[in-house]
């Protein structure tokens, strides 16, 4: 015992040198894994106040983007609009049955206060929480395409996993023939990103258009994703396919996060299936 | 509360914010975000043993993964070289022991200390960059990126070096 105590006060200085490293290891192996990281991020009280100071400063840079983006949104819409039926609208007498709807899909709008794109894994904060109605594992998209998956959320301030995380992986699919494939980042370049696992059979063309899947619970189907830049075959397989986005993760501002209403239905139902 | 104590918590506070503030919005040539809060490092007074260094750079790193989402990166690099400082520093000086009275970097020569600071740059860059990319087939970009910035952080050292010894 005595050359114990002797022990740790002769080498409490590199002792504790050797703990924090280890905590410090601890803590980066833990943001390594996809679901782990809980308490080193920017969603807390301190850090996103501060994030939510500076983007007030940078929001004015963007405003004409921002403002562009959504005239174009709105143009969109009111094409929709448009497109009814014309013995549809002659009618007079319009009864809303309620019953018929089913809301299966809950939008939340919020505005990101600090956008990473440089990085290998990049992570962005949005200015709404938990007490907003944000979870983790909540898709996020603006009216261009997707942008992300919510990772951590503290009461007021949120992250998000972007697409250009080497973590990240979506189900994505090809507009034209519906052929699946995920949807990953080599870390290149901001605006590229990489589909893999896509079946041979599946003719693509540069130029074609990708959408996500919703063989997940998290996007919807046909959220717009990017075009095919360019690919290559290999022993019978595509080698790689390139993916412009049609998002410039650059310069992005206000963003919808989706709330899936029917997750926990279709995930009871799987893990019941999968018992049984 | 002596005045040597505010002025490291002054210069902790500052730096932390100058960092997320301005340096990690650059961009220089794409990807480059000097890291100049490893300062810190250089400015504290030298000591034989001092653990507040210790802790003090574990929290300092922190404090920058908690802004950039990095897990514990910053901490472990910082810590690194917050540990190996003064080892380095008497290699450089060719000497076996300091004259710790002299409690500040400014008095060095210039090439001695130009170097001490190169040395502990690329360390604290190459731990930055090694875990995280965590793979060694990522060993090309990992050394492109602690070369670039490395030089990049060394520059705004010295420039900050010669505004607060012109005071």
């Amino acid at each position: 015992m005595q050359q114990i105590i002797s022990f740790i006060n002769k080498n409490k200085y590199l002792l504790l040198f050797l703990l924090l490293e280890s905590a410090a290891i601890f803590f980066t192996i833990q943001s390594h894994s996809y679901h782990s990281s809980k308490f080193v991020n920017s969603a807390n009280f301190i850090t996103g106040g501060i994030y939510n100071r500076i983007n007030n400063f940078k929001e004015i840079l963007i405003l004409k983007d921002e403002n562009k983006r959504l005239s174009e949104e709105n143009v969109n819409l009111k094409n929709l609009l448009n497109l009814r039926d014309k013995s549809d609208s002659n009618k007079i007498n319009t009864v809303i049955d309620t019953l018929k709807f089913h809301q299966k899909y809950n939008f939340i709008s919020a505005k990101i206060i600090n956008n990473n794109y440089r990085k290998s894994n990049n992570y962005l904060t949005i200015d709404k929480g938990m007490n907003h109605g944000i979870k983790s594992d909540l898709g996020v998209i603006n009216s261009k395409g997707i942008i992300g998956i919510t990772k951590s959320a503290s009461s007021r301030y949120a992250t998000i996993l972007s697409i250009l995380n080497l973590n990240s992986r979506v189900n994505v699919k090809l507009l034209k023939s519906s052929h699946f494939g995920s949807l990953s980042w080599d870390n290149k370049d901001y605006n590229t990103v990489q589909l893999l696992d896509m079946p041979i059979h599946a003719a693509i063309k540069i130029g074609d258009t990708i959408v996500t899947g919703g063989k997940s619970t998290i996007f919807p189907e046909g959220i717009p994703v990017g075009t095919i830049k360019d690919f290559r075959t290999k022993n019978n397989n595509y080698d790689y396919i390139n993916i412009t986005l049609f998002n410039d993760m650059s310069s992005l501002g206000f963003v919808e996060i989706i709330d899936n209403l029917d997750k926990f239905e279709i995930i009871n139902l799987e893990e019941k299936s999968l018992n049984e | 509360m002596n005045r040597e104590t505010i002025n490291i918590a002054l210069l902790f506070i500052g730096l932390i914010l100058l960092q997320i503030v301005v340096l990690d919005n650059i961009n220089f040539l794409g990807y480059i975000n000097p890291f100049l809060y490893i300062l810190f490092i250089f400015l504290y007074p030298i000591k034989k043993i001092d653990s507040t260094l210790i802790f003090l750079s574990f929290f300092l790193g922190l404090s920058i993964d908690f802004f950039l989402n990095s897990g514990g990166i910053n901490a472990a690099a910082t810590l690194f070289i917050a540990f190996i400082r003064i080892p380095v520093l008497k290699s450089v000086l060719g000497k076996r022991d300091i004259d710790y009275t002299m409690s500040s970097l400014k008095k060095l020569p210039f090439a001695k200390m130009y170097t001490y600071i190169v040395i502990l740059t690329f360390i604290h860059h190459f731990i930055v960059f090694g875990l995280e990319y965590f793979k060694t087939s990522h060993f090309e970009i990992i050394f492109i990126k602690t070369f670039l910035t490395g030089i990049f952080t060394v520059i705004l050292v010295m420039i900050s070096f010669t505004f607060i010894s012109r005071r």
